[in-house]
């Protein structure tokens, strides 16, 4: 700014002096275009061309520059520079200079620097605070952080403090100490003016000049800077509030007035007076119209005084309001004058409202309950890794037999404690210690041997074909009443048994009852022998009847689950034998490839032909078949078989209840971000590679502003699949996507005094997503011979996502196939996981605000997850919102690869 | 020829011994014509390969990278690869200019019997002890067999390959055929251990030795048997049987050092060629003209229908 003084030498001078006029000069004539010459800056001339462009030659004739003009860059191998940073193009590679001039696209002039402007932004800090933002305890907290942000000072500020300015102080001459002071107490307005006003620095060296006591001076009062501290820890609306002055953060600047003019006109109507404070005796309402004029009463201009309006937000109404008014204010630490006020509350208080005199209402919070110390929050899954390492059981037997509670999974405690139900009656009795009973075991034993022999001819004749041998009463009752799955599936395990001659048991399922091991063994000695009734003979008659048909099916279960190898594997090799009894010859195992002695009688009377001949089907590789040059004789039934099918179900309700007595704005931010990525890769034996790469990206940003009302819900669903197939064979695929999304969103909202409402979220957002690969691929093959075959061959691949995205904390995989509606197996192969997490997050803030209004705020979270965390954060706001967060994610993936190459 | 034979004339055999080659590599466990004819490889038993000129009886290169001896090997049509199986477990397909491994197929649980490309080597076929044979794509990069047979119960001693028919035979006494055309399996049963098969140049029978010092003529789609041949000793080494180029006869080792000469259709004996004292242990005929390789202990014998020229028989032998 120039000075007052009006010498020439102020006058900054811009661009190019017109040349002085002189009156009596002819005009000139304007130069005609063709005369018009323009200079670079290196004083070569310049040729304008192009109408439109109105530019200057664009180089070596209208070229780039170079002869060639736009040289296609070609191709350079970058093997040997490898670690040569690569050159990106950039766009100023390919700009004139001119383009960086002043005038130029790319000004390249004399910005402030960052470190020059006070908004500095520092990367490492947002690195930190993203990585801090994961291990938050709420999701969102980052946001606030990042809608908030923190102050750099900037060398301004860095040479003022070098000066001996302090934060603050003001700007300005140095005032006496006693002139503020003497205003205030003796002040018939004793208006409250905010600090910094010309108008009042004026007024107080007046006073200091009056009363000449100022020989000390002291820095002007300034406006606080506000400071935003980002807030650690689970806090409520100010309880650690650092605001160095309470209350100049409200009032430091017209965008405040704005906000709280409005936004207090709004709260007013929309909670009517009861919540008006009474801090400044009900003058705050008049704030509201005063600011309707966009005349802040606290607006730092020179305007007021000619719009002097007397405003009654200038009185104060209490007595030592918010300042001492000794002056030291801006000398010595806040805290000072902090300590002097009622100490059961340090930060803000709002507009409107005034300290409680009487404390808020104990109330009382319960501790969580102590976790033990060893405790930790792992899941652990169903035993199946513990069944696995039992002598190579199938899983699938582990399972049945754990479904059927057999005792063969050793769990903690013993049988004792599995409940009394899993005991039976023996083995309770000799718990008890008592007595075996005496007399007869069965009903039927009481009746008449006639009756008995009616009643079992009867039965006979009207149900099953399972024979009931007269030797053996209790059994014989028992096998009549025999009609459970256990009586269909005995036959099966009768013939799997039966012939067999091993007698090791590798396999003792029931292993931790000792006489039901016997009673096994015992079966499968009599199944071994062949003998139909041996099921009911090697019960126990002294069990109840539900006993016996329970054992019943877990023998018969295990039976056929645990069946001799008869496979190929096993025939291969014959049994060891001590050394001392080997006589040279080895027990080979009986031939399955049909009666060897038919065939060996056949061959030794030189009959070779149908009587040696076996023909069966063979399922050559297809690449077998490529490579041979021949088609492949079983085109629709591929050697290979590969179905794969994800399905993803995710589900999540929300429900946020909201129940909100307080006035002042509540902003709740919930930011869902669930990436998932599910890469699968299969290689299979035929030079298939598939790689299927599932990126689910969703974004779920979900803002409640409730005081203000404003709900905002994002979403982002983000979904990149990939699938890579790399087939030796030409193919055509076919992809078919299939997305049906479903959002349900329910608001409603509840206040309970004043005004009731119901804020019901509930959200379900159930995406759908099929993928079905249909891979159809014709090969024509023509052959040696001249045959000519043509085969089809048909991949499909089918992906079926439904889903929702899940919180980012919390995530529940439930391994399961329990969606019926949406779940697909195949019947082959099922790998099921089961696991259920259980994640509940309760959080109760209790804040004590003021005593005019509580806000309770009640997080509760409810996953699926094993894990049980409990978090009670207790701080009541009035505001209950209930968080009710649903979560289940359905991963069924069938991967089923067939590989049939055996003749049946 | 302007003039047609007057008659038939009647099948000459390879009866005359034209060059002895002295491999230099212990014990041949196998010899083999290339696809034309004209070179044979003899397999040693100190984990080498060696390639012959069949008419000069010159080495021409020997591939090493065996661990143990080599029982087996094939060449391709187009002489540009070889296939070598060993005890090993390994199979390895060489470059037959460089000599060197193009590619080292392992797989096999136990030792590897016989190996044979497929017509148009695309395919490595092997046969081993763990009764499997596995199919090796040689176009790939892989080293997974494409297929694995594992219908034999015991070792798979033999395997040929012709069109598009697989012809195995093993321990367990059957010989299989695997028709990838027809996508079938024919299985028949000899009961002896088989030590050689064969298909017959026509394609319609397959010949096996058993270890029942019998050769057996067998019609290729019934299984019926056409043939058998006997008198020859064959107890206990795995000794290979051929036909003759034009179908004409059944030939076999024998462990009386003798390699037998049946006629096919008639089921004669119609030469006991006698080659040394030992064992015959393979024998291999020339797939178009008259002529036999067999090898006994370190030594390939060459013989042919007609006797040489003396120069020539004085620089062979």
């Amino acid at each position: 700014m120039a000075s007052d003084s009006d010498s020439d030498e102020d006058f900054v001078t811009y661009g190019t002096p017109l040349e002085p006029l002189e009156e009596d000069e002819p005009l000139k004539k304007p130069v005609p275009l063709h005369e018009q010459t323009v200079k670079d800056e290196k004083g070569r001339y310049q040729r304008f061309h192009g109408a439109f462009t109105g530019g200057f030659s664009a180089g070596y004739f209208n070229t780039v520059g170079t002869k060639e003009g736009w040289a296609p860059s070609t191709f350079v191998s970058s093997r040997q520079q490898k670690v040569e940073k690569k050159h990106h193009a950039r766009p100023e590679d390919f700009m004139d200079e001119e383009d960086f001039g002043e005038h130029g696209i790319a000004p390249r002039e004399i910005t402030t620097s960052q470190e020059f402007s006070s908004s500095r932004r520092d990367a490492a800090g947002e690195k930190a605070r993203a990585v801090h933002a994961q291990a938050a305890l709420i999701p969102g907290d980052t946001l606030l952080e990042e809608l908030i942000t923190p102050t750099r000072s900037s060398v301004g500020v860095e040479l003022l403090k070098r000066m001996g300015w302090r934060e603050g102080q003001g700007v300005g001459p140095r005032t006496k100490r006693k002139a503020r002071r003497q205003q205030t107490a003796g002040g018939v307005y004793g208006a409250v003016l905010p600090p910094g006003e010309g108008r009042e620095r004026e007024r107080e060296r007046g006073e200091r000049d009056r009363r000449g006591r100022g020989r000390v001076t002291f820095a002007p009062k300034d406006v606080t800077p506000v400071d935003f501290n980002p807030r650690l820890g689970v806090q409520g609306f100010g309880a650690t509030v650092v605001w160095t002055r309470a209350g100049r953060c409200w009032a430091s600047g017209a965008e405040h007035i704005d906000c709280s003019g409005r936004s207090r006109s709004a709260r007013s109507r929309l909670f009517g007076d009861a919540q008006r404070g009474s801090r400044r005796g009900g003058v705050a309402g008049q704030v509201g119209t005063f600011n309707g004029v966009r005349v802040g009463a606290m607006e730092d201009d020179d305007d007021e005084e000619v719009y002097h309006r007397d405003c009654m937000s200038r009185y104060d109404t209490e007595l030592g309001g918010a300042e001492p008014g000794d002056g030291l204010y801006g000398w010595t630490a806040p805290q000072q004058y902090n300590k002097s006020k009622d100490a059961s509350y340090l930060g803000k208080i709002l507009e409107g409202f005034t300290l409680a005199q009487k404390p808020s209402q104990e109330t009382t919070i319960f501790p969580p309950p102590s976790l033990p110390r060893d405790y930790r929050p792992v899941h652990r899954f169903r035993p199946s890794v513990e069944v696995l390492s039992l002598s190579g059981v199938s899983p699938a037997l582990a399972e049945a037999l754990r479904v059927s509670r057999g005792h063969m999974v050793k769990e903690e405690g013993g049988p004792q404690q599995g409940g009394r139900h899993q005991l039976d009656s023996s083995q309770r009795r000799a718990l008890l210690g008592e007595d075996a009973l005496q007399g007869p075991s069965s009903v039927l034993e009481l009746l008449k041997p006639e009756d008995r022999e009616r009643l079992l001819s009867l039965r006979n004749s009207s149900s099953s074909n399972v024979p009931a041998p007269k030797t053996q009463p209790p059994a014989s009752h028992d096998a009549l009443r025999w009609a459970g799955p256990a009586a269909v599936a005995a036959p099966e395990a009768l013939t799997v048994w039966k012939g067999v001659q091993t007698s090791a048991q590798t396999f003792r399922p029931f292993e931790k009852n000792s006489s039901k091991q016997a009673r096994y063994e015992l079966y499968l000695n009599r199944l071994k022998q062949g003998d139909k009734d041996g099921l009911e003979q090697s019960l126990d008659p002294g069990m109840t009847e539900w006993e016996r048909s329970r054992e019943r099916d877990e023998f018969v279960r295990a039976s056929i689950l645990y069946r001799p190898t008869a496979s190929s594997l096993s025939c291969r090799f014959t049994r060891a034998k001590d050394p001392e009894e080997d006589d040279g010859s080895v027990e080979v195992p009986r031939d399955q490839e049909g009666d060897v002695d038919d065939k060996q009688a056949a061959v030794n009377m030189k009959m070779f032909g149908k009587l040696t001949r076996e023909t069966f089907e063979w399922y050559p590789d297809k690449l077998l078949c490529k490579r041979f040059n021949i088609p492949d004789p079983y085109p629709g039934y591929n050697t290979h078989t590969h179905t794969h099918t994800h399905t993803h179900t995710h589900t999540q309700g929300h429900t946020h209840t909201h129940t909100h007595t307080h006035t002042h704005t509540h902003t709740h931010t919930h930011t869902h971000t669930h990436t998932h990525r599910h890469t699968h890769r299969h290689t299979g034996t035929q030079g298939h590679t598939h790689t299927h790469t599932h990126t689910h990206t969703h974004t779920h940003t979900h803002t409640h502003t409730l005081g203000g009302h404003t709900h905002t819900l994002g979403h982002t669903h983000t979904h990149t699949h990939s699938d890579t197939h790399a087939h030796t064979h030409t193919h055509t695929c076919t992809h078919t996507q299939t997305h049906t999304r479903t959002q349900t969103h329910t608001h409603g909202h509840i206040h309970i005094y004043t005004h009731t409402h119901t804020h019901t979220h509930t959200h379900t957002h159930t995406h759908t997503h099929t993928h079905t690969h249909r891979h159809t691929h014709t090969d024509t093959h023509t052959d040696t011979q001249g045959h000519r075959d043509t085969h089809t061959h048909t991949h499909t691949h089918t992906h079926r996502h439904t889903g929702t995205q899940g919180h980012r904390d919390t995530h529940t995989h439930t391994h399961t196939h329990t969606l019926g509606d949406t779940h697909t197996h195949s019947d082959t192969h099922t790998h099921t996981h089961s696991d259920t997490h259980t994640h509940t997050h309760t959080q109760t803030h209790t804040y004590s605000l003021t005593h005019t209004h509580t806000h309770t705020h009640t997080h509760t979270h409810t996953h699926t997850h094993t894990h049980i965390h409990t978090y009670i954060h207790t701080y009541i706001h009035t505001h209950t919102h209930t968080h009710t967060h649903t979560h289940t994610h359905t991963h069924t993936h069938t991967h089923t690869h067939t590989l049939i190459q055996k003749y049946h | 020829m302007a003039f047609p034979e007057p008659r038939p004339q009647a099948p000459q055999l390879p009866q005359h011994l034209l060059r002895t080659i002295d491999c230099q590599q212990g014990a041949v466990r196998a010899v083999r014509f290339n696809a034309d004819g004209n070179y044979l490889l003899s397999c040693g038993s100190d984990k080498s390969l060696k390639l012959w000129s069949v008419s000069r009886g010159t080495p021409l290169k020997t591939y090493s990278g065996h661990g143990y001896e080599v029982l087996d090997a094939d060449g391709s049509y187009d002489n540009s690869h070889l296939c070598s199986c060993s005890s090993d477990k390994t199979v390895i397909l060489w470059d037959v200019a460089t000599g060197q491994v193009t590619r080292k197929l392992r797989g096999h649980a136990g030792k590897v019997n016989c190996v044979q490309f497929n017509e148009e080597a695309t395919i490595i076929l092997s046969g081993s002890l763990d009764g499997t044979v596995r199919c090796w794509d040689t176009r790939s990069r892989r080293f997974e067999p494409i297929q694995v047979l594992d219908e034999a119960r015991d070792s798979v001693s033999s395997l040929k390959v012709a069109q598009h028919e697989l012809l195995t035979g093993s321990v367990d006494g059957r010989v299989r055929r695997y028709d990838l055309r027809m996508g079938q399996l024919h299985v028949d049963f000899i009961s002896s251990p088989i030590t050689c098969v064969c298909f017959s140049q026509d394609g319609q029978c397959t010949l096996s030795s058993s270890l029942d010092s019998t050769v057996r003529l067998l019609d290729k789609s019934t299984g019926e048997m056409l043939g058998e041949y006997s008198g020859h000793k064959m107890k206990g080494y795995k000794l290979d049987c051929c036909l003759s180029s034009k179908d004409t006869h059944v030939l076999s080792c024998s462990e009386d050092g003798h390699v037998y000469f049946w006629d096919l259709v008639e089921g004669s004996l119609s030469l006991k060629l006698p080659v040394g004292k030992a064992v015959v242990q393979s024998l291999s005929f020339h797939p178009t003209e008259t002529c036999l390789l067999t090898a006994m202990e370190g030594r390939v014998q060459v013989w042919g229908a007609e006797p040489e020229d003396t120069e020539e028989d004085a620089v062979a032998t």
